[in-house]
């Protein structure tokens, strides 16, 4: 016997009486779902200064601009840290570093995290935005990259396309997520509680957390 | 469980001791203080969040119900998506079956993601006896390894450890271990982080076996998420070429859906944030993203004797918070040590005695270490009544009867420590059931009262020193309403 079966038979045994033969289709009834799909009621503009709010409230940097001004102010976010090398994912909009200074490096397949972590900033787009919890989400898409681009530098700049990419609540995140994709959700840069369970920030990942929250931009 | 504590006193000395320790004391009455009313504060933004709880209980129930059909489920997504599901019954087969899985990558390190089913089965310790090192990357799970110490807390191992200890771990042992800390480190949070940030760094870009836990496995798609704060997660999850999650069966969630309710209570319960930094989720495994390699390790170890117990088997809706050990009285006097077990607090007076049977003093003692205030059910996101369960167990350890375990039923024979209290209880079950005999015991007692002693002699000495005994009336409330008419007469 496998422990497969064993564990299945435990399972089982313990539970006595066999439940639901379909228990997928009882599942709907099973639980109430009344709770709300987001909570409160906002104007599209409400519902993205809400965002901004809730990220700068744990620590993001945020910034608003639109589509014209967008290659400037990654330019002068970049030149300001003193960023020397920026880490690209694949499918970029090539217009949004179109002004700045460092020199771009291309995530390959044979970068090594050391490699990575040679590098000063990232600049990605984002999957969806969560404004009631100040969240923004990566699937993994071409303007986002794989997940350890966004890890090993200590600066991450993400770009929200307003309002479109902005959701109010973890419901509506999920309705848009496909899980089959690699995600990664991020509020406010890298931080702990575990000393004296007060939050400080800054520990593994990127210690700055840019969000830039721009409108009209392809 | 196995591996964890061998040897620990039942609660009540470990306690004894506890409470004696003041920086102990110190430390835990300022942390736990803190995260209190910033929970209330994060749960009081949502105003649905009794229907959220509600919701939380009801999929764990429904998902417990039909354990066997969402195991079956998982196991067939995961592997559709590129995992490979292994099935460990107890504690040694899931060390064995991680130990070999790291042995055929050929690697004599992992780098760990804290868990509590390592934690749980003694993983370190197992890798360690097979020659591979295995280094905690979360900053508490790191306190704890680097001071040779034992987690205190869920969500904070070292919940126990105040700032200027830690400063000292790190100064002491970082350099053993690799990187050394920072000269002259101060005692200020930041710095500290900063340390393990540097500790930890060269770890993680070279490691090539990363070893997580899971907070929830989505049946209908084989999705697996790890909520976390500090990147360490991240760095395990996806730099190694190899990942391998142990992970308890009661993880499981129906569908994606289910986790809408989860991620809007779980962060709120466990450090009060509207979202916790960093949330991984990964699905089976990506081409050139991650880990090419993937195996989830699926841990009974006594969940399937707990599923048995019908009163008991709400503990397995448990998703590890830990708000029920930042509001509990006990906890926050007795600490997380005196436990006795990788699960401290209310959660763990009820889970421990559940997982290892209650056999050793410790876990018999566990259904004991608490007031019954129900504080502890009030915050849980999963509406855990665990005032209900202690009770429930309490009478198992007194009365005996039969429970599961390993599987297969057996009995237990009642406590022996609590004769006094059973002879007693059965006293006093055959006055209450003879109107006569009472009123007799009653005036008999209300004559005699003014010769009643202080404390109640031979087994009920223990009872009495730590409890003044009630004061008996001059007439009883039966006397009196004979006399008096249930008070129409007026009092005389």
């Amino acid at each position: 016997m496998t422990s497969r079966d064993i564990i299945l038979g435990r399972v089982r045994r313990a539970l006595g009486t066999p439940g639901d033969p379909d228990p997928e289709a009882s599942y709907e009834q099973a639980v109430d779902r009344s709770y709300l799909r987001e909570h409160g009621t906002r104007t599209t503009e409400q519902t993205v200064d809400l965002l901004a709010g809730n990220l700068a409230d744990y620590r993001a940097i945020v910034h608003r601009t639109d589509r014209e001004e967008l290659p400037l102010l990654l330019m002068r976010l970049l030149a300001s840290s003193g960023a020397r090398t920026v880490l690209v994912p694949p499918a970029l909009p090539p217009g949004w570093l179109a002004a700045a200074h460092p020199v771009r490096v291309a995530d390959r397949a044979g970068s090594t995290a050391a490699d990575l972590d040679e590098a000063d900033a990232v600049v990605t787009g984002c999957a969806v935005a969560i404004a009631e919890t100040g969240t923004i989400v990566l699937d993994g898409g071409p303007d986002q990259g794989r997940r350890r681009i966004t890890l090993v530098p200590d600066h991450h700049i993400c770009v929200v396309r307003v309002p479109d990419q902005v959701v109010s609540s973890v419901p509506r995140a999920l309705e848009r997520l496909d899980p089959a994709r690699p995600l990664t959700w991020i509020s406010g840069p890298s931080a702990t509680s575990d000393i004296e369970l007060d939050r400080v920030e800054g520990v593994h990942g990127p210690r700055t957390l840019e969000v830039v929250l721009v409108t009209g931009a392809d | 469980m196995s591996g964890t504590f061998v040897g620990m006193p039942a609660f009540p000395k470990a306690a004894h001791e506890a409470v004696g320790n003041t920086t102990l004391r110190a430390n835990l009455r300022h942390a736990t203080h803190t995260i209190r009313d910033k929970r209330a504060k994060a749960v009081a933004e949502l105003d649905d969040w009794a229907r959220l709880r509600e919701a939380g209980k009801q999929i764990k129930d429904h998902t417990l119900r039909h354990l066997d059909h969402y195991l079956v489920r998982l196991e067939e997504a995961v592997t559709t998506a590129g995992g490979t599901v292994h099935w460990a019954a107890d504690a040694d087969e899931a060390n064995r079956i991680v130990t070999g899985l790291v042995k055929e990558t050929g690697e004599s390190e992992v780098v760990k993601v804290k868990s509590m089913a390592t934690q749980e089965i003694g993983l370190n310790e197992a890798l360690e006896a097979a020659g591979i090192r295995a280094y905690e990357t979360d900053l508490a799970e790191l306190i704890v390894q680097l001071g040779k110490d034992r987690p205190s807390h869920i969500l904070v191992p070292a919940i126990h450890r105040n700032r200027g200890e830690i400063r000292d771990i790190f100064e002491r042992e970082m350099g053993p271990w690799g990187r050394p800390a920072p000269e002259h480190l101060t005692d200020a949070p930041a710095e500290l982080a900063e340390a393990a940030r540097l500790h930890l760094r060269e770890k993680f870009l070279r490691a090539k076996v990363g070893v997580s836990g899971a907070n929830f496995m989505v049946a209908e798609t084989g999705t697996l998420v790890v909520v976390e704060s500090e990147g360490n997660g991240r760095m395990c999850l996806t730099l190694p070429e190899t990942l391998i999650s142990v992970v308890g069966i009661e993880k499981i969630v129906p569908t994606w859906r289910d986790l809408e309710v989860f991620l809007q209570t779980l962060p709120r319960s466990s450090t009060a944030e509207r979202m916790n930094p960093y949330t991984s989720m990964w699905t089976g495994t990506t081409d050139g993203d991650g880990p090419d390699t993937f195996h989830l390790v699926l841990l009974d170890n006594g969940r399937t004797d707990t599923l048995a117990d019908d009163v008991g088997r709400q503990a397995l809706r448990c998703i590890r918070c830990s708000a029920c050990l930042n509001v509990c009285p006990v906890y926050e006097r007795a600490g997380g040590h005196a436990y006795g077990s990788v699960y401290p607090g209310p959660i763990g007076a009820i889970l421990s005695p559940q997982l290892r049977g209650t056999a050793s003093a410790i876990d018999a003692s566990l259904p004991y270490a608490s007031s019954l205030c129900g504080a502890c059910y009030e915050v849980c996101p999963v509406a855990i009544d665990i005032p209900e369960v202690l009770v429930h167990l309490r009478e198992r350890v007194v009365q005996g009867g039969e429970f599961t375990r390993h599987g297969a039923k057996v009995t237990l024979k009642p406590a022996r420590g609590h004769a006094a209290e059973r002879a007693a209880m059965r006293a006093a079950g055959m006055v209450f059931g003879r109107p006569g005999l009472l009123r007799a015991g009653q005036r008999l007692a209300a004559r005699t009262r003014r010769v009643h002693p202080r404390t109640l002699p031979g087994p009920g000495r223990a009872w009495s020193a730590t409890r003044d005994l009630p004061k008996v009336p001059g007439e009883s409330f039966r006397d009196w309403w004979q006399r008096t008419g249930g008070g129409q007469e007026g009092e005389a």
